[in-house]
């Protein structure tokens, strides 16, 4: 081992923790706002890079139908509840049009789009529009009904989800892997290190979300909103604040993130309908550096853990995972000697 | 009417009951246990395809084909085994493409007296799988061709960079004794998993011991993401060998530019129009290919599709000699099965040529690898 050596593991550390800090970035959020552990979200990321794939194909994303199964549904059950409510006709209208318009227009965009085999950028916004509206239907049909259930019965439930999107998974994208062009070919070399342009794309990319998201969450109403439902959900409710529009958006902003993931890293390695898991169960090993609750704890912890990775599949590859898994051991540890035991149960 | 409908519920019950007799099982049964979701799904998806390409009968027999998904589970794969022993009578277990089922199914099988055509190359202890034998080619035949390309081209050093599963094992300590025996040593073991998203650290630690050669251990389109990680490091595409696992066209459509020139060992179907005529596999192969790629399009045949058209190949060969000492659906017809496919001898598949015996049910004899190289996309034959 030389400095040089030491160079080029810690860049590759950091390049996949940024990555695992997006996903740990979601993590956290969909907890603080909605108290799920999901699970699911690594599988976002595999539907990003895949859905892109099969754009780069030319073919119509399974992803694509599921969006339009799922709209469907949801869209079914409104009328449902709003008929069992007496609601008035012209309500009932905006709310189908609400569930229905994005995921129809998205969806035959993309039917129109996929044959032509457009520029790489203009499949990737297709592939994070198709992705981000999985999300929040995701939680209008699993979570939304339980949102006051416990942690523990929305664990459960987001296992069956995660179960569910990857045998979807499989039936839309096949067995086989897929490898993804890059965004930027180029490439820089300071000294041993040879930087690539798509190292410097996921930087910039992640540290451009992790901004924006801070602006969000400081300068908007939507972004205090979520806030507010994170710190107190009764009372953000009281206040005005629909905590199942909370939970949606949280939900949008991690599927699109998972989705952003996906496209990142879809670049640097081989993706399977199955990969998103190990991926974001890393990013989770991240947020509960952070207790699943502060965020730029999140995001040290997903560096570290990206840093870990790469210096023990250096040192003993046969036993990375176990070094990365295991390293979740001595964090909680520390935090609950740190914080005490709690009740987390409200 | 009630009464009616109980009394038919009644005669299908009896007839159900009375299908159990051997007489009303003229059939010949085979019970698939694959792996058609889960991790492996990648090879038993092109198996299943494969299967569907079955004939109608074999030997004047009706063929009845029952497939099942095992989800990679040794579990699911063992409820399978149990339901086609004891519910379905079959004549054949076929599978698992997964090692772990396929080893757990053994067991079963063993029990049950039924005979087990594996299609993973799954090592069993000894005294173990009396009744199991596999289609797919051991890997200790498929490193031959390997170690015998180093022993021409001077290679003196190898590293190896495989799978931290049963397939990379299973690599490991079958080509470890051959190298060792040609003089070639093994400098450096790394491991990865398939759903790594960087070999990095891996490729540095390789690169750094700077061996002859690289054999990397891997399967399907899991192989080029290793592969372009060690390319990316410097090391040179020539000197990088991959296994059988890695012989599809996944690992070319994936690795692209990265793979031109990399070795590859592979059983003789999937190349057979590139093969030499004095080749056994050549006709069987060729068959194979047309036939399978008519179903599922050109550039569809793999070696997981071969094996399931190789069943058919022993079958037709085993099923009319063993149908001489009783009737499918019968304990003896099992039990001769069994005997002759131990006794049958040599027996060209597409996949090589096939020599079982009551201590060997590998079987496959040391000519069957051929060594590939990637030139412009496409498989060479490296004589």
């Amino acid at each position: 081992m030389d400095l040089s050596i030491a160079g080029i593991l810690a860049l590759d550390g950091v390049t996949n923790g940024a990555v695992y800090a997006l996903l740990a970035l979601a993590l956290v959020l969909v907890f603080a706002v909605t108290r799920v552990i999901f699970i699911p979200q690594g599988e976002f990321v595999a539907y990003g890079a895949l859905t892109l794939a099969m754009l780069q194909l030319g073919k119509v994303p399974g992803t694509v139908w599921l969006l339009l199964a799922l709209a469907a549904v949801a869209a079914l059950l409104d009328v449902v509840d709003a008929l069992k409510r007496g609601l008035p006709g012209a309500h009932v209208v905006r709310r189908l049009l609400r569930t229905l318009v994005a995921p129809v227009v998205v969806a035959a965009l993309t039917w129109w789009a996929a044959p032509l085999k457009l520029h790489l950028l203009v499949q990737s916004a297709l592939t994070l529009a198709i992705v981000t509206l999985l999300g929040p239907l995701v939680y209008r049909l699993a979570y939304q009904r339980l949102a006051d259930a416990t942690v523990l019965v929305l664990l459960i439930v987001s296992v069956g989800v995660h179960f569910a999107m990857t045998g979807l998974g499989l039936v839309f994208f096949g067995a086989e892997g897929f490898r993804n062009p890059g965004f930027w070919d180029a490439r820089f070399s300071a000294g041993a290190l040879a930087i690539t342009g798509q190292t410097i794309f996921i930087f910039v990319a992640s540290i451009a979300l992790i901004v924006s998201l801070w602006l969000f969450f400081g300068r908007t109403l939507r972004g205090k909103a979520l806030r507010a439902t994170a710190v107190n959900r009764l009372g953000a409710r009281l206040m005005g604040i629909s905590t199942s529009g909370a939970g949606r958006l949280s939900f949008g902003l991690a599927a699109f993130i998972g989705a952003l993931s996906g496209l990142l890293i879809g670049p640097t390695t081989t993706i399977f309908y199955d990969s998103g898991f190990l991926v974001g169960l890393k990013g989770f090993v991240a947020a509960i550096f952070g207790g699943l609750a502060s965020y730029p704890a999140a995001a040290l912890g997903a560096i570290l853990v990206g840093i870990l990775e790469s210096f023990s599949s250096f040192y003993a590859s046969a036993f990375k995972e176990v070094i990365v898994f295991t390293f979740i051991l001595p964090v909680l540890l520390w935090r609950s000697f740190q914080h005490g035991h709690e009740d987390e149960e409200e | 009417m009630r009464k009616t409908i109980r009394l038919l519920t009644l005669a299908v019950a009896a007839t159900a009951t009375a299908g159990f007799a051997p007489s009303a099982l003229a059939d010949l049964t085979i019970g698939v246990s694959i792996s058609l979701t889960g991790p492996t799904s990648a090879l038993g998806i092109p198996t299943k395809n494969g299967i569907a390409l079955w004939p109608k009968e074999i030997a004047g027999e009706k063929l009845n084909v029952i497939v099942l998904d095992d989800a990679t589970d040794p579990t699911k794969g063992v409820q399978n085994t149990r339901k086609f022993i004891s519910e379905d009578h079959v004549d054949v277990v076929v599978g698992s493409v997964t090692t772990p089922v396929a080893i757990a199914m053994a067991d079963v099988c063993a029990e049950g007296k039924t005979p087990q055509l594996m299609l993973s190359p799954a090592n069993l202890p000894p005294g173990k799988g009396e009744w199991s034998f596999r289609m797919p080619q051991s890997t200790a035949v498929m490193a031959i061709p390997i170690v015998e390309h180093w022993k021409k081209t001077g290679v003196k050093t190898v590293g190896f960079l495989g799978y931290s599963d049963g397939y990379g094992e299973a690599w490991l300590t079958d080509i470890k004794p051959l190298a060792e025996k040609a003089g070639i040593k093994l400098v450096d073991v790394e491991r990865f998993a398939r759903s790594d998203t960087s070999v990095t650290g891996q490729a540095l630690k390789l690169v750094q011991a700077n061996p002859d050669a690289i054999l990397v251990v891997a399967s399907g389109s899991g192989s080029a993401m290793p592969h372009k990680g060690l390319v990316e490091r410097g090391y040179p595409k020539t000197k990088i060998y991959q296994t059988h696992g890695a012989a599809t066209m996944d690992l070319i459509r994936v690795g692209g530019a990265d793979v031109e020139g990399s070795f590859v060992s592979s059983g003789p179907a999937v190349v057979a129009d590139k093969l030499p005529d004095s080749n056994a596999s050549k006709a069987l192969g060729m068959k194979y290919i047309s036939e399978f790629e008519k179903a599922n399009g050109k550039g569809s045949a793999n070696q997981f599709g071969a094996h399931a058209f190789d069943v058919v190949v022993v079958l037709q060969k085993a099923v009319p000699l063993a149908l001489k000492k009783g009737k499918p659906g019968t304990p003896e017809f099992r039990q001769a099965l069994k005997d002759t496919f131990e006794t049958m001898g040599r027996t060209p598949l597409s996949q090589g040529v096939l020599n079982w015996t009551a201590t060997d049910h590998f079987g496959y004899t040391p000519e069957t690898g051929v060594l590939l190289q990637v030139k412009g996309g496409d498989w060479a034959v490296v004589p």
